[in-house]
Parts: C-alpha cells; sequence; structure tokens
C-alpha cells in the first residue's frame, strides 16, 4: 500500500449554522460537530458539559445526527467507537469523573484506530473535586490515562470560537491519524459566552475517512500506508474484518508474543511521533528577541495576557508561545527557544503537569518555573506577572 | 517413526469444515477446551445464519472479554472483540450507525451480566436491535474458574473455595423484566433448539436474549467433580425440562438442580431506533430529517433525507 493522501470534502450546510453568533464554549463545541459532520452523539449528563449534549440533543434531528444519552460514560465511549466503525463521525463529551471513565475504550479506540472526538471539559479534582469550577488539571491524563503505551492527540481550545474551530480540527485529525481526539476544555471556556463566527459550509474543509481501495481478497485491516496509518474498510461490503483490543497482526488476528507487540504498538506510538511536526499546532507572540517566554494553553493562556502587557510595558522582553495542540508536545519549539532564552513560565490551573514537559525540553538550558493554581477559579493575572518579574531577575 | 517414514504416509486430504465459509478457518485451532460447550453454540449460530438466509454481509458480531468473547474473532464477518463488559454498548452504536445490517452480540455471562450488567439492562429497556446471545458456564473460566453471577449455591469457584452462598441472577427473567422483546434459553445439547431459536430471533427486531447453559468441563465440572463434558451433557438430558410457559421468576438455577428452557418472550415492540423515527416524526414533522446511516455519510455527514 503506498501513501494514501487524506482527501478533503467541505461541509454539509445542512449542519453549518453560518453567521455571527453568541454562543458559550460548549455550544460553540456542539456546533463545531455539527459542522465537521459528527451525525453520532453518545454521552452522560455531567457538569460542566452537559451543555454540548444539550446543544447536540437539540440539533442532531434537524441535521441527520442520531443522540443517545447512555447509561454511563463507559457505555457512551465503548458505544461512539461502534457509531465511528459504523461508518459515522462521533463524538461523546465529559468532565473530570467521567474522563477517568472513559480512559479504558479510549485505549481500545487507540488499539483498534477508531477516529473519534471526546471533549473533556475539565473541572476542579481529584474525584468529585469542584464540579461547576475550572481546573487545567486533566492534562497528564489526556496523555497517560489509559493503561500501557501510546501516543494521543489533545488540542486546547482557549475561547469559544477555538471550541468551534478546534473540534473541527479535531475530527479533521481523528480521521487523519485514525485515532480519538481530545479536545482538553475546561469549565471557563465552556461557560464563558463570546462572539462566535460560523463560516459558510464551502470554508470549512473536512478530512474525508480513508477507506480502502483494495478488494476483500487484498485488504489487510492493520497494513499500514507510508505515513504509518492504515486504511479502513466499509462494514457488509465483504471485506469480512476482523479487529481486536488485544495486540494484532495487520490481518486485525490476536498475536500475543514481544515480537507482534513490538511491531504493533511501535507503529502505534510512532504514528504520532514520527508525523508530530505534521500534527502539532503553536500560536507564538513576540518570540524573536524574548528573554522570557510565557508558555500557556486554553484558558490560562488568556488570563496571562495583562500579565505579559504589563511586565512588556515596562521594558521586559516577554514572549508568548500558546499551545493550541498540547499533545503531542510541541517539542522542537521549546527545545530551540530554549538555548536562546532564560526562562520559561507556564501558568497552569494545576499544581504542575505540562510544565515538567516544558522542563524537560528545555533540558537544563534555561528556567522553567511554574505559576500554580490549585483550580476552582483563574489565575489572578499578578501572580503570573509576579513570576515574569521573579524570571527576569 | 522416522522421518521418512512419515513422509510416505499419505494422509488424506483434509475434509472441508462444513461451516468454512462462515469460520475463519485460518485461525483454527481455536482456544476452547475439548468438550467445551461454545463451540457447539458457535456451530449453532452459523447453522442458523444460513438457515435464517443470511449472507456473511448482512451482520456483524461483537464480543467482550473472556472464553466466549473470543467467537468474534472465529466468525469469518465483520467483528469487533472489544473490551470487557462493553460489547453491548459498543454494538449499540454499531446498530445505529448501520440499521441496514444485523448485529449479533455474542459474549459470556460474566462479561454481559456482571461487569456488562448496567449496559445489558438498559439496551434491552430501550430495545435496541441487537441479538445478544449469552454462552453461560456458570463461572469465569478463562482466568481459572471465579465466582460469576450465575454461579448456582453451594457451587465451587477458586474465589468461592467452600462453595457460593449468593443468588445468582435468573437470567431470562432479568432480561424479560428489563425489557427483552425476545428471551429463550436452551442448553447446548438442545442443538435443534438453540438453532431454531437463533434463526427465528435473527428474523425479530429489537433486544433479543438467547442463554445457552455449556459446559465448562475443565474449570467448572472439574473444580465440582461433576464429571468431564459428556457427564454435564447427560445432566442437561436428564435435568432440562422444556416449559415455555414457565413462569419467569421460577427459572433459577440451583447447583446440578432441574433447568428450565423454553422459548419465554416473543413480543412485537418497536426498536430504538423505530420509536426514535416515530417519535421525531411525529413531534418535529418536516423539520425533522431522518438519521444519515454509516454506509452512505461520508464526511460532511451528507446523505439525510428528509
Amino acid at each position: 500500500m503506498g501513501a494514501s493522501e487524506a482527501s478533503m470534502a467541505y461541509a454539509n450546510p445542512l449542519g453549518v449554522l453560518t453567521g455571527v453568533h453568541y454562543l458559550d464554549g460548549d455550544h460553540s463545541a456542539a456546533e463545531g460537530a455539527c459542522a465537521a459532520g459528527c451525525r453520532f452523539f453518545a454521552g452522560y449528563p455531567i457538569t460542566p458539559s452537559t451543555e454540548v449534549a444539550e446543544r447536540v440533543a437539540l440539533r442532531f434531528p434537524l441535521i441527520g445526527g442520531q443522540f443517545i444519552q447512555m447509561e454511563d460514560e463507559l457505555a457512551s465511549i465503548a458505544a461512539v467507537l461502534g457509531a465511528s466503525w459504523g461508518g459515522l463521525k462521533s463524538m461523546t463529551v465529559t468532565s473530570g469523573p467521567g474522563f477517568s471513565l472513559m480512559m479504558e475504550n479510549i485505549g481500545l479506540g487507540v488499539m483498534m484506530e477508531v477516529p473519534c472526538v471526546i471533549v473533556d471539559v475539565q473541572r476542579g479534582g481529584p474525584s468529585t473535586g469542584l464540579p461547576t469550577l475550572p481546573a487545567q488539571a486533566d492534562m497528564m491524563q489526556a496523555r497517560w490515562g489509559s493503561h500501557g503505551d501510546y501516543e494521543i492527540i489533545a488540542l486546547s481550545p482557549n475561547s469559544p470560537q477555538e471550541c468551534f474551530d478546534l473540534t473541527i480540527e479535531a475530527f479533521n485529525l481523528s480521521e487523519r491519524w485514525r485515532l480519538p481526539v481530545l479536545i482538553m476544555t475546561d469549565e471557563c471556556i465552556g461557560h464563558m459566552t463570546e462572539k462566535v463566527v460560523i463560516p459558510p459550509a464551502d470554508r470549512i474543509e473536512l478530512v474525508e475517512r480513508r477507506f480502502t481501495k483494495e478488494t476483500p481478497d487484498k485488504y489487510l485491516p492493520y497494513k499500514p500506508c507510508e505515513d504509518l496509518v492504515p486504511e479502513l474498510a466499509p462494514l457488509g461490503k465483504g471485506y469480512r474484518f476482523h479487529t481486536t483490543g488485544l495486540t494484532h497482526d495487520e490481518r486485525g488476528y490476536p498475536v500475543m508474543t514481544a515480537e507482534m507487540q513490538e511491531i504493533n504498538v511501535h507503529r502505534l506510538v510512532d504514528k504520532i511521533r514520527k508525523n508530530a511536526d505534521k500534527i502539532v499546532h503553536v500560536e507564538k507572540k513576540n518570540l524573536d528577541d524574548a528573554d522570557i517566554v510565557v508558555v500557556s494553553y486554553g484558558i490560562s493562556s488568556r488570563v496571562a495576557i495583562p500579565a505579559v502587557e504589563k511586565a512588556r510595558s515596562e521594558g521586559l522582553k516577554v514572549g508568548e508561545l500558546r499551545l493550541i495542540i498540547v499533545w503531542p508536545f510541541p517539542e522542537k519549539e521549546i527545545r530551540s527557544l530554549a538555548g536562546k532564552v532564560k526562562a520559561f513560565v507556564v501558568p497552569e490551573i494545576n499544581y504542575g503537569q505540562m510544565v515538567y514537559e516544558v522542563e524537560r525540553c528545555a533540558a537544563g538550558k534555561c528556567r522553567t518555573m511554574l505559576v500554580p493554581h490549585g483550580g476552582g477559579w483563574v489565575h489572578d493575572p499578578e501572580t503570573i506577572y509576579r513570576a515574569i518579574r521573579e524570571a527576569a531577575k | 517413526m522416522t522421518v521418512t517414514e512419515r513422509q510416505s504416509c499419505q494422509t488424506p486430504a483434509e475434509p472441508e469444515h462444513p461451516k468454512s465459509l462462515l469460520l475463519r478457518m485460518d485461525r483454527m485451532p481455536h482456544i476452547w477446551c475439548s468438550r467445551c460447550g461454545i463451540g457447539i453454540a458457535l456451530g449453532c449460530f452459523a447453522a442458523a445464519l444460513e438457515r435464517a438466509g443470511l449472507s456473511p454481509d448482512d451482520i456483524t458480531v461483537t464480543s467482550g472479554i473472556g472464553c466466549t468473547g473470543r467467537a468474534a474473532g472465529y466468525v469469518k464477518v465483520d467483528s469487533f472483540h472489544t473490551t470487557h463488559g462493553r460489547a453491548i454498548p459498543f454494538a449499540v452504536g454499531l446498530t445505529m450507525a448501520r440499521p441496514d445490517l444485523k448485529h449479533v452480540v455474542f459474549s459470556g455471562d460474566g462479561d454481559l451480566i456482571s461487569i456488562g450488567g448496567n449496559h445489558f439492562i438498559h439496551a434491552a429497556r430501550r430495545n435496541q436491535n441487537l441479538l445478544v446471545i449469552c454462552v453461560n458456564n456458570f463461572t469465569y473460566a478463562m482466568t481459572g474458574g471465579q465466582l460469576a453471577p450465575t454461579t448456582p449455591v453451594n457451587a465451587r469457584a477458586t474465589t468461592a473455595p467452600y462453595g457460593s452462598f449468593e443468588r445468582p441472577f435468573n437470567l431470562p427473567y432479568l432480561a424479560a423484566s428489563a425489557g427483552a422483546s425476545y428471551v429463550a434459553r436452551w442448553t447446548s445439547l438442545h442443538i435443534r433448539r438453540v438453532t431454531d431459536s437463533i434463526t427465528e430471533a435473527l428474523q425479530r427486531e429489537g433486544f433479543r436474549f438467547i442463554e445457552i447453559i455449556a459446559p465448562c468441563s475443565t474449570i467448572y465440572a472439574r473444580r465440582n467433580k461433576l464429571g468431564d463434558g459428556l457427564d454435564l451433557m447427560k445432566y442437561y438430558y436428564e435435568s432440562a425440562v422444556i416449559d415455555h410457559e414457565a413462569r419467569l421468576q421460577d427459572l433459577d438455577i440451583g447447583f446440578q438442580s432441574r433447568i428450565v428452557v423454553g422459548k419465554f418472550v416473543d413480543e412485537e415492540r418497536p426498536s430504538y431506533v423505530r420509536s426514535m423515527n416515530e417519535h421525531f416524526g411525529k413531534v418535529l414533522g418536516g423539520k425533522y430529517v431522518r438519521p444519515v446511516t454509516g454506509d452512505v455519510a461520508g464526511s460532511s455527514g451528507a446523505g439525510g433525507a428528509k
């Protein structure tokens, strides 16, 4: 099998509410799903993500989609995987406790290579924590939460507009790389209402599902193309394929050996690692002559803005690197900046998660300073400002 | 025998397996022990597909984890070997995305009724369009014979070394109470009845449940000193009573007790997707767009016709 170039299609106008809207992040993510061609949604109510499900329940019967409220999050993610195999773009949404429950089948999605999207509207934890208040404390769970070795893709919108835009990007990435893609938003973004511009359908490009062109007798469900991604087969068309969560060969048949583990799992990891340059998505601001770089994502990137502006107005050379895609982590960007700057300042609503990735890639070449927040609210920009001043010393 | 001798032996050509069209012969031999009842259940399923006039391209099979959970790996159809307990919700996604196909969940008692119990009752309540075949061997066989929610009182398991004192589930009663539209129970001795039942259920709509009691000779029977597979077949022969009219609440199975078998529920009720279409059609009228199905969806989600 050669290189299978992802082909593109335009959005179906039926699902696209073209125009200027005043939406919260949760509703905007739901509109992003409608526009992206998502036509199956299975979910379970959990604050602060429920509004996504509510909006989908309202919209789907009008656009040819199916919404089902499942009995729990275990069932929700399982149904999403099944529906995706059935040929529908599929999504679920949850928050901390539900995200924990979904972990096993996110691993199944990785192993079976199922395109789908999972939105985690983060709230304070551990356990039931702070159901109605924000946090960014599931970032490492997003990366490592399911057992075993794997790579994942996770995005982090910082506005209702990005909840729309990045939901479409998440679906495109999931189809392109054949894996579950996570959208790591938070209560603050989810419940923040802002202007959201939804473009015309013919301005929204979607990645087509990669169905094989091989005939059933030649098709191998897990034979990778050059980009390490195998092609899907439609159901009921004579392919009669098998897929399993067990370690498997190119036929999809279980093979329980160290050799097959190496072939199977190494490819799953390499599929993302070796293609990371094509996936990484960051926003850069004032990096050219920066001494200090604020590395942030999601709501914290917005809270950092007044802190950066104040420091710059006082003559400090502060740049910003915003992670729009948090996983895979933009290692190259951090490594190259580390040799040039004095310090990274990392504000996040947890006691240290993404900061360890920054520190790892900085590799001692510059300081890395965490600006922690336990959750329940966002940082006071003043704390970030003080950290920038401290870093400049 | 020397190598030369062996080479000189003319082995007759292997006869083709009668169900080779429906089985992945490249995966044989299977992992099941000799005298295990799962193969019988799978054989009946293959026979029923033929009898129902279905092509392998008309159905999918989804399994969870366990001995019976391996069934999906041996049937030559689009087949899904999922996680422990989640075969039903996975298949719910399949059946909603591809209502044009028939979707079968083939798994064991521990998988479907213990770890997957919540999904079982909710899929039955919603009358999801699934045929659920549950091979009940009274134990967790793959992990070595632990206590199951179906283990009869006084039967021994590795995690109930002094015998079980828990009341097991009465599966037909559970399925019927939760809303299943078709409920039957047979043993793996009742090959013709099992095949008839699966054939019939394949042509029904909604949540259909068939329990097939099957011997686990290596684990359950040995620990409980019940003899081998043939002895268990004799037990079924002597203790199984066909009673289609039996009261569902009377279908409990005690240790080596009478086993009441039969078809207990066969009702025509609309499946989840049919109810959804009828409801939205009524409430939303012309605004309702019938669901796009996975065979035509494409990337844009196009294909929905009013």
